[in-house]
């Protein structure tokens, strides 16, 4: 213990405290995230071709110099349509996610702090919407209400609060059994304080890799409802909408088909990669 | 003792129990207190206000919501499904064959889906560390990070457009012999078995690992016992009820899966028909495919639960 | 004579999270002969599990050998196959675990895993295993030697499990045993007992054995020999006669000194006050639904009455169960008793902490056993030690931070430590900034739950001296619950002896030695000396035993 310990300093400064040490593959999955989130954010300055045009004689036309993936089903340029279609799929999905764990880890760490019936019945309720599949979820709210982004929007986060929620909670009630809790609520302190000052800081970590995992869970939902029409709705196209709008080139074999699916792919491929190769420290989830 | 186990199963059935009246609550209510007016909707823009005055009455509209909801579900335990918007028929009469071809689907593919799963889980935990077990983890990474619609086109650009081995789409009403039958299921069920067999590897690799990793395990490997007998008489039999949980909650996932790729492979089944009743927003018939998929849910994780309570050696 | 074993020049190295390579044991070598009980003693870390298990050829995930020979009847287990070393597990060289709850397959019986052994190898047939099983477990006094292998792991209770593990190491007819801290998790009175069990199939079948543990009295008790290691180090080796009378090295007469009864001497001068500090009235504490009668379901403590001089301290003092710890809580109002009364300083405080006002939460802090939990590890000492200063003194960030220096300097913590955080602190350090934090409060009374429990030897005894310190120059008081009487003994001007949430005795430590109710004579008699003779010398009335000891 005393022996090692002189070392475990020296790591903490040069790796954990000043900026994460990564390995290779989490580099790589942290640039291509950043490169499709400069991509949403400048879409509109670089897209080759205008999203609505016309500008392939040919429909579903093959890779070219002029068309770099293709045309699609109209003989629009796809790599324009996937640039823009970056921003619904990011923009959608980072919004939703950012609810849903905001949400759902406040309400797991005042329902483990709390306790009681408050804690009973805020847990039982949410594992109840937990045991709707989101799918499902989506199709009913969409049937009811219509789809339009800022129902997608809310729709996405209400289906991933439980589980953000739950991870939390399980989180906020291991650190709630510490005894520095016990001293520091017979020291006569607020719930709030408990929340703020002596929970937050130690689940943060793991809370944030867990934004991670159901930031992918949102991006692959998403696209599935657009997929199935019910998401983002003609003239706005996300990854998922361009796969639906050109299935009909898959007898074919068309970029068209497959292009949006690899962005997708990229994406959500990326942030498990960089969720994975995390210090440890971090990574360290219940679930 | 027996007496807890009992007792735990009791309350596990019990919380099942509250949780789809909630579900069926929600269901409900998402489907008929937002807006949009059903009467509305059913008699299109143009009709008289009279006439959706007299629409709403005949279809107890203007009810209390509670009343509706009980009236809703009474009908469902009588079997009553109420019947369609859209062509007027029992929403009940809908609903039967498909759901049969549905279960069939679900059926076949957990057949092939879980040996292949629990061999790789299991023997990826064994071999932990070795490539092959990098190379299984890879893969389950990457099958899990990308949508069903991409496995399932994967799926048709390889075996239909360029090995053309088998058909893009299937119709289950066409069959006319086996190979025809293997031909149409092959596609679903090869895109739905990717789906959910990479859920349960990893779970399955997760409870071989603690098993593994528990001190009894390092005391088999202390008393001189082979890699073989360790697994098989020490890790496992204690990894069974994580196994068979992790299982249970994978063939959830079919759920999900199916909608997809019912929907692209044009599979008559009860998730088509619910996709399509969302696009003509024939609320009778959502309602009561949304509660035959929850209640599928709800038993599948119930079912996983039970199994974790009953497979617990110290509860015996 | 040829040595059984062999260890020369023991190297194994640990892979470290950031992938870098330490040596944990560097350049061990003893020798064990036939017949002969050699301890390896040392704090944790120090490395004796780790060579305990090189016996067998075996490194725990992440450490390897990578150097020297360890020769066990001849074979080097360094260079065996793993299939060779296989063959010698189990047989020649076995092993009895720290935690045998932990090493039962829970999904086993008993009998099926003690004789697993036998099956492995081809020993003997299954029904001549079974009937050497039942030898043994008759050999180690468990209770009924015929039947006990048909239950599961999880229906028998720790001691006995503890037992049933070394049945499973001897089925082979081994020549070496590694006994790896058998009896630390056991109660004393139930540690005697194993002990016994050991030392005699040991003896009587000229068995040799490792015996690893960080406690001197208990191994003076079996070891013919004893290895002192400290940081993967020998530090001295030599016959248990001779490291208890003649130790060398200073680290093992710090362990030694460490034993020394150090009484309380004379009792500070105790304000003679007719008030007492403290006063607690036909306690009732416990878990569970409430009852009918306004108690509750589980009762852990039941009718204590007690009392506190002001500057005088109070043990209490009791095996694992007996309602310490929750006394302890119910005082400090985190479990609120269900009836009694607490009188502190002359006022009655409510039964909960949310029922007490800010300045009586302030005047009674408790310190946890485990440092580790009880310090939020997201935050520096330097913020740890701040909260109480602002929350009950007000304070602004400049007299705050010369009253943590003032702290650190109290417990003898450099002050350059405010900024670390506690996972970078040893866990003597941990334990005297979780009592900083006690003080900063200006208490009047402390409550210490095991507070030195979790600390090897030689720091709590540092810890204990920094308490008593402490209190002469503050006048504090102090409760302080243990299950350790030689901590209590040192430490308290009262010592209160708990059973079954009951109290059964109140005694002064000049009458230790005569206790007057048998439990409490059970108990005292039952803690290890450091005189090899103390376990063989040792009567305790068997009908006496039988009462107390708990399943």
């Amino acid at each position: 213990m005393t022996m090692t310990n002189s070392e475990t300093k020296a790591d903490r400064i040069s790796g954990t405290r000043l900026g994460y040490r990564f390995n290779i593959i989490g580099m790589v999955g942290l640039s291509v995230i950043l490169f499709w989130a400069l991509i949403a954010i400048f879409a509109p300055l670089i897209i080759p071709y205008p999203v609505g045009e016309i500008v392939d004689l040919d429909y579903f036309g093959p890779m070219s110099r002029d068309f770099w993936l293709g045309s699609d089903y109209l003989g629009r340029d796809m790599l324009s349509r996937i640039l823009m279609g970056a921003r619904y799929t990011v923009g959608i999905s980072l919004a939703a996610v950012t609810i849903a764990c905001f949400s759902g880890v406040m309400l797991g760490m005042f329902a483990a702090v709390a306790g009681g019936w408050l804690d009973t019945v805020l847990s039982r309720f949410l594992d109840a919407l937990n045991s709707i599949p989101s799918k499902l979820f989506g199709l009913v709210v969409v049937a009811a209400v219509g789809s339009s982004i800022p129902v997608l929007i809310l729709t996405l986060s209400v289906i991933y609060i439980p589980g953000a929620y739950r991870f939390a909670r399980a989180l906020a009630v291991n650190i709630n059994a510490m005894d520095f809790i016990t001293v520091a609520r017979i020291r006569g302190e607020s719930t709030l304080y408990l929340i703020r000052s002596e929970i937050l800081p130690n689940i943060v970590g793991p809370v944030l890799a867990d934004l991670g995992i159901r930031f992918v869970f949102i991006v692959l939902l998403l696209s599935g409802l657009s997929f199935l029409g019910l998401g983002v709705q003609p003239p706005y196209a996300d990854w998922g909408a361009l796969v639906r709008e050109n299935i009909g080139g898959l007898p074919f074999g068309a970029p068209a088909v497959m292009a949006p699916s690899f962005a997708i792919a990229s994406l959500t491929i990326s942030v498990n990669l960089l969720i994975d190769n995390l210090p440890k420290k971090i990574r360290d989830r219940s679930e | 003792m027996n007496n807890h186990v009992l007792s735990l199963v009791l309350s596990r059935l019990l919380i099942a129990l509250i949780t789809l009246v909630i579900v069926s609550f929600a269901v409900f209510f998402a489907t008929t207190l937002l807006p949009g007016d059903t009467a509305t909707i059913l008699l299109g823009q143009a009709a008289t206000p009279e006439a959706v005055e007299g629409l709403r009455k005949a279809m107890h509209l203007d009810d209390p919501a509670i009343f509706r909801f009980l009236r809703w579900i009474v009908g469902l335990l009588k079997g009553d499904l109420g019947t369609s918007y859209a062509n007027e028929m029992p929403v009940a009469d809908l609903i039967g064959g498909r759901f049969i071809n549905t279960l069939q689907l679900a059926g076949v593919t957990a057949l092939f889906s879980v040996p292949i799963a629990l061999t790789l889980g299991i023997t990826a935990a064994m071999l932990r560390g070795s490539l092959y077990d990098r190379a299984v983890t890879v893969l389950t990474i990457g099958v899990i990070s990308v949508p069903e619609f991409m496995i399932a086109t994967s799926a048709v650009l390889i075996f239909a457009v360029y090995l053309k081995w088998l058909p893009a789409l299937s119709f289950a009403n066409e069959v006319t012999s086996l190979t025809e039958l293997l031909r149409i299921y092959a596609m679903p069920v090869i895109t739905l078995t990717f789906v959910i067999s990479a859920q349960m590897i990893r779970m399955t690799r997760a409870a071989v690992i603690e098993t593994l990793n528990t001190p009894y395990v390092e005391m088999a490997l202390l008393k001189g016992a082979s890699r073989p007998r360790i697994v098989f008489r020490h890790a496992l039999p204690n990894a069974l009820g994580p196994i068979v949980n992790a299982v249970a909650l994978s063939l959830s996932y079919l759920l999900g899966g199916v909608i997809i790729v019912e929907t692209i492979f044009n599979y008559p089944g009860i998730a088509k028909l619910m996709v399509d009743a969302v696009a003509t927003r024939d609320l009778p018939l959502i309602q009561s495919c949304a509660m035959i998929f929850c209640l599928g849910y709800l038993l599948l994780i119930t079912a996983a639960d039970i199994i974790a309570i009953l497979s617990n050696p110290r509860l015996r | 004579m040829v040595n059984l074993v062999e260890i020369r020049d023991l190297k194994v190295e640990a892979t470290t999270d950031s992938g870098r390579r330490v040596e944990i044991i560097n350049g061990v070598s003893f020798d064990i002969a036939k017949g002969e009980i050699v301890a390896l003693i040392g704090e944790s870390g120090s490395g004796k599990t780790t060579i305990a298990l090189t016996l067998m050829g075996h490194a725990r995930p992440g450490c390897r050998i990578s150097g020297g020979s360890v020769s066990v009847a001849g074979k080097d287990m360094v260079t065996l196959s793993e299939k060779q070393r296989a063959r010698v597990r189990g047989t020649e060289v076995t092993y009895v675990p720290q935690s045998a709850a932990a090493a039962f397959n829970p999904a086993t019986t008993i009998m099926d895993q003690v004789i697993e052994v036998t099956r492995i190898h081809g020993i003997m047939s299954s029904d001549e295993a079974r009937a050497r099983a039942v030898e043994l477990f008759r050999a180690l006094s468990l209770p009924e030697p015929e039947t006990i292998g048909s239950r599961y792991p999880h229906q028998v209770s720790g001691g006995q499990l503890q037992r049933l593990s070394a049945a499973m190491a001897l089925i082979g007819d081994p020549k070496l045993v590694i006994f790896d801290e058998p009896t630390t998790a056991l109660d004393v009175t139930t540690q005697i007992e194993v002990l016994r069990a050991f030392k005699s199939v040991m003896k009587n079948g000229g068995i040799a054995g490792v015996y690893v543990s960080h406690d001197l009295a208990v191994v003076a008790q079996i070891a013919d020999r004893i290895v002192v290691l400290k940081g993967g180090e020998t530090k001295e080796i030599g016959t248990t006669e001779e490291i208890l009378n003649g130790a060398k090295h200073p680290y093992t007469r710090e362990l030694l000194a460490a034993f020394e009864p150090k009484p309380r001497g004379a009792a500070g001068a105790a304000e003679s006050g007719p008030a007492p500090l403290l006063e607690i009235e036909n306690l009732i504490a416990g878990y569970g639904q409430a009852q009918a009668d306004g108690l509750p379901l589980v009762r852990a403590v039941e009718h204590v009455s007690l009392k506190v001089e002001k500057g005088r301290n109070l043990g209490i003092i009791g095996e694992s169960g007996c309602g310490k710890s929750t006394l302890a809580r119910a005082i400090a109002g985190i479990l609120p008793a269900a009836i009694g009364k607490i009188v502190f300083d002359g006022k009655e405080l409510g039964r909960s902490a949310r029922e007490r006002s800010r300045d009586e939460l302030r005047e009674m802090q408790i310190v946890f056993q485990y440092a580790d939990t009880a310090l939020n590890p997201a935050k520096s000492v330097e913020d740890i030690l701040a909260r109480p200063l602002t929350f009950y003194h007000g304070m602004n960030a400049k007299a705050r931070s010369a009253r943590i220096d003032e702290l650190l300097d109290m417990v003898r913590l450099p002050r350059n430590l405010r900024h670390r955080r506690p996972g970078e602190l040893s866990g003597g350090q941990k334990q005297r900034v979780n009592f900083a934090r006690a003080l900063a409060a200006d208490p009047k009374l402390i409550l210490c739950d095991e507070i030195t429990s979790a600390l090897d030897t030689v720091v709590a005894a540092a810890v204990i001296d920094l308490l008593k310190e402490l209190q002469r120059e503050l006048g504090l008081s102090y409760i302080f619950i243990s299950h350790d009487l030689s901590v209590v003994e040192a430490i308290c001007d009262e010592i209160v002896v708990m059973y079954g949430g009951r109290k059964v005795e109140e005694i002064s430590p000049e009458k230790i030695k005569t206790p007057e109710h048998p439990y409490s004579q059970l108990l005292f008699s039952s803690v290890p000396r450091l005189d090899p003779t103390w376990l063989d010398g040792l009567e305790q009335d068997p009908e006496l035993v039988r009462a107390y000891r708990r399943r």
